[in-house]
């Protein structure tokens, strides 16, 4: 099953078990640009799978009073550079209205807003903002690397009860594997390959060309898929670290001020070992090839940080 | 003509209004060091928004909801929210950062709620509300129930993208909200009027297909009177409406803002124009003498009883944040 069906999967599952769960968002009727919400209108109704217009701010904002006066929003963004447009309802209002109203309300709402270079997309639809999300207090943010976890963590996201940013990779919605019914946490990181001498640390498309890497390295890599980048998975990095003595973080994201240094940073603290990052230098993404590979994290640009 | 009993009531609501604005007006000297007023020890702090002047709006389209109907407010929202039923001393509690507000401390004034009254939620952000509103008309719909939605935002907030957006998704999908234009001539410390193109608030919202009316929003009998007719129309399923109330804002953009910057001769004539004392004219004078004079005693009450409450434990600050990972703060 692909990464795409299988989300696609995990919204009818959870539409069908919930009649709280909606759907709202540009195109979502037409089953979205990538074919993630496709027949779930025809299934399900435009009542509850919602065609909205292109007012990113209100998708996310309606998805905040939905989910105040008691339902579930599955918000599509469409990618997260148009999610920029909607931040102060991310930030101000979703991530906020359960605290600063005392938990009178809550916002059970899922924001899907995927992330990643995508085939010369350019610079306004190839970006990975997650650090930016993790960043805010009452965010969960979640990044599936696999068509099993993009079934299973949305469920889980659309169940969790917190407003969730959810992103998957653009470059990913074709990876086919098998997808079972499996429960997954969120929060919980995966050991993607086993190993003894280095801890890698990623998450999304990233998961796979460090796999690659890994599989060509002299040393004995341990590649940890984090999943969920709040609330991350310490507990599963520091016993990898207590391991292995070094770590390496890699993400798509620009390097600087990225989430690797989080992680980079809290293992510094708490473990004392080397710890190194590779990110994308702090460059816009170019259109053409040579230019967008400069931002491209790949099998090979790891390897040479495993020498 | 409103009938006596319904004088009355609005009277009530306004007396209130305004007997909380002053007291919270007094109770927040010094709450903020801006506009060149500097920091004193308050107890209410930070920015306090006060709508004195503009209670005939709230008063009038809130005597027209249901205790089930929602409300979103704004950065000014005291008025809209006793209005739609909350405790004056409970909101008063919460203004003084006290466990026993509705917030539980954890709002103030600028992001007061009151869930049990429908009230979804005072604003910091202009405009940010109306996004929210149509969301929750929107389940209304879905769920089919007989709620609507009251909408209240400021002159400023036509200026933003969200009006524009929630205007065009309420309309296209005919949902239960009044769309209330709390008109008080200022964005903050600037004139709205010179920043504002084209014919104005209701007419933009007329351009997107949602009708409404303008009102006298000093006249609580206008603006009752035409919340009426709005409400009756949505109540009916006709969709969204649009009510466009023109009133004065008497202070500052907040409590510590003097407003020197507006002409005198303007503010002279909007405090003549006081809705106050044009609606008290309605009723007999010793039966809005009594009717202040317990608003007074209300709020006498509500600032013991706030002055006494407990403060909330400094655990608090991790409380509602979010289930998933809490406890994991760093």
């Amino acid at each position: 099953m692909s990464y795409a069906e299988a989300s696609r999967l995990a919204v009818q599952s959870a539409m069908s078990r919930d009649p709280r769960v909606v759907v709202v968002g540009e195109d979502v009727g037409r089953g979205g640009i990538f074919q993630q919400y496709k027949g779930l209108q025809e299934e399900f109704g435009a009542v509850r799978v919602i065609d909205t217009p292109i007012s990113e701010a209100t998708i996310l904002g309606a998805g905040v009073g939905m989910a105040l006066a008691g339902l579930k929003p599955v918000v599509e963004m469409r990618v997260v550079d148009f999610a920029l447009c909607a931040m102060d309802e991310i930030v101000n209002q979703a991530a906020k209205a359960r605290f600063m109203f005392g938990g009178q309300g809550r916002v059970p709402l899922v924001a899907r807003m995927p992330i990643g270079l995508w085939s010369g997309s350019a610079a306004q639809h190839s970006q990975s903002l997650e650090a930016w999300f993790a960043h805010v207090p009452g965010l969960v943010v979640v990044t599936p690397a696999t068509p099993q976890d993009n079934y299973s963590l949305l469920r889980a996201a659309i169940d969790c009860g917190d407003p969730v940013v959810y992103m998957e990779h653009k470059e990913l919605w074709g990876l086919q594997s098998e997808v079972t019914d499996e429960e997954i946490p969120l929060g919980k990181a995966r050991i993607a390959r086993p190993g003894k001498d280095l801890t890698l640390v990623t998450w999304s498309r990233t998961v796979h060309a460090a796999l690659e890497a890994a599989e060509k390295a002299k040393l004995s890599v341990e590649v940890i898929d984090l999943r969920t980048l709040w609330p991350w998975d310490r507990e599963a990095v520091f016993s990898s670290v207590r391991k292995t003595k070094k770590l390496l973080v890699v993400h798509e994201a620009v390097q600087a001020a990225g989430f690797g240094a989080e992680i980079a940073a809290t293992v510094a603290e708490e473990l004392g070992v080397p710890v190194r990052r590779l990110g994308a230098p702090r460059i816009p993404v170019g259109y053409a090839i040579p230019l967008e590979d400069e931002a491209r994290i790949t099998p090979a640009k790891i390897a040479a940080l495993l020498q | 003509m409103a009938s006596a009993e319904r004088a009355v009531r609005l009277y009530r609501t306004m007396a209130r209004i305004r007997a909380f604005e002053n007291a919270a007006e007094e109770a927040s000297r010094g709450s903020v060091a801006a506009f060149g007023a500097s920091l004193a020890q308050s107890n209410i702090r930070g920015p306090l928004h006060l709508s004195t002047g503009q209670e005939a709006v709230a008063a009038g389209v809130c005597l027209n909801l249901e205790k089930e109907d929602y409300l979103t407010s704004t950065h000014r929202g005291h008025g809209h929210t006793l209005a739609k039923g909350a405790s004056m001393e409970a909101m008063m509690a919460e203004l003084f950062g006290r466990a026993r507000g509705p917030n539980r401390g954890k709002g103030g004034s600028m992001h007061l709620a009151d869930f049990s009254v429908g009230m979804l939620g005072a604003n910091g952000v202009v405009a940010a509300g109306m996004p929210i509103a149509v969301g929750a008309a929107h389940a209304v719909k879905i769920r089919k129930e007989k709620r609507i939605v009251a909408c209240f935002f400021g002159d400023g907030a036509v200026n933003r993208g969200p009006f524009l957006e929630a205007l065009n998704w309420a309309a296209i999908h005919a949902l239960p909200m009044l769309f209330v234009c709390e008109d008080n001539r200022w964005s903050a410390t600037t004139p709205s009027d010179a920043m504002t193109a084209g014919e104005g608030a209701l007419a933009r919202a007329q351009a997107i297909g949602v009708p409404g009316l303008q009102v006298d929003g000093n006249d609580v009998f206008a603006v009752d009177k035409a919340s009426q007719a709005l409400i009756s129309k949505i109540r009916s399923g006709e969709g969204p409406r649009f009510l466009h109330a023109v009133t004065y804002r008497f202070k500052g953009h907040v409590s510590v803002d003097a407003a020197a910057y507006r002409d005198g001769a303007e503010v002279s004539r909007a405090l003549e124009n006081d809705p106050l004392i044009l609606a008290g004219k309605r009723i007999p004078e010793p039966q809005a003498r009594k009717i202040s004079q317990e608003a007074e005693q209300e709020v006498r009450r509500a600032l013991d009883a706030a002055a006494a409450a407990p403060w909330p434990e400094p655990r608090e600050a991790y409380g509602d944040v979010q289930d998933t990972g809490s406890g994991q703060w760093r």
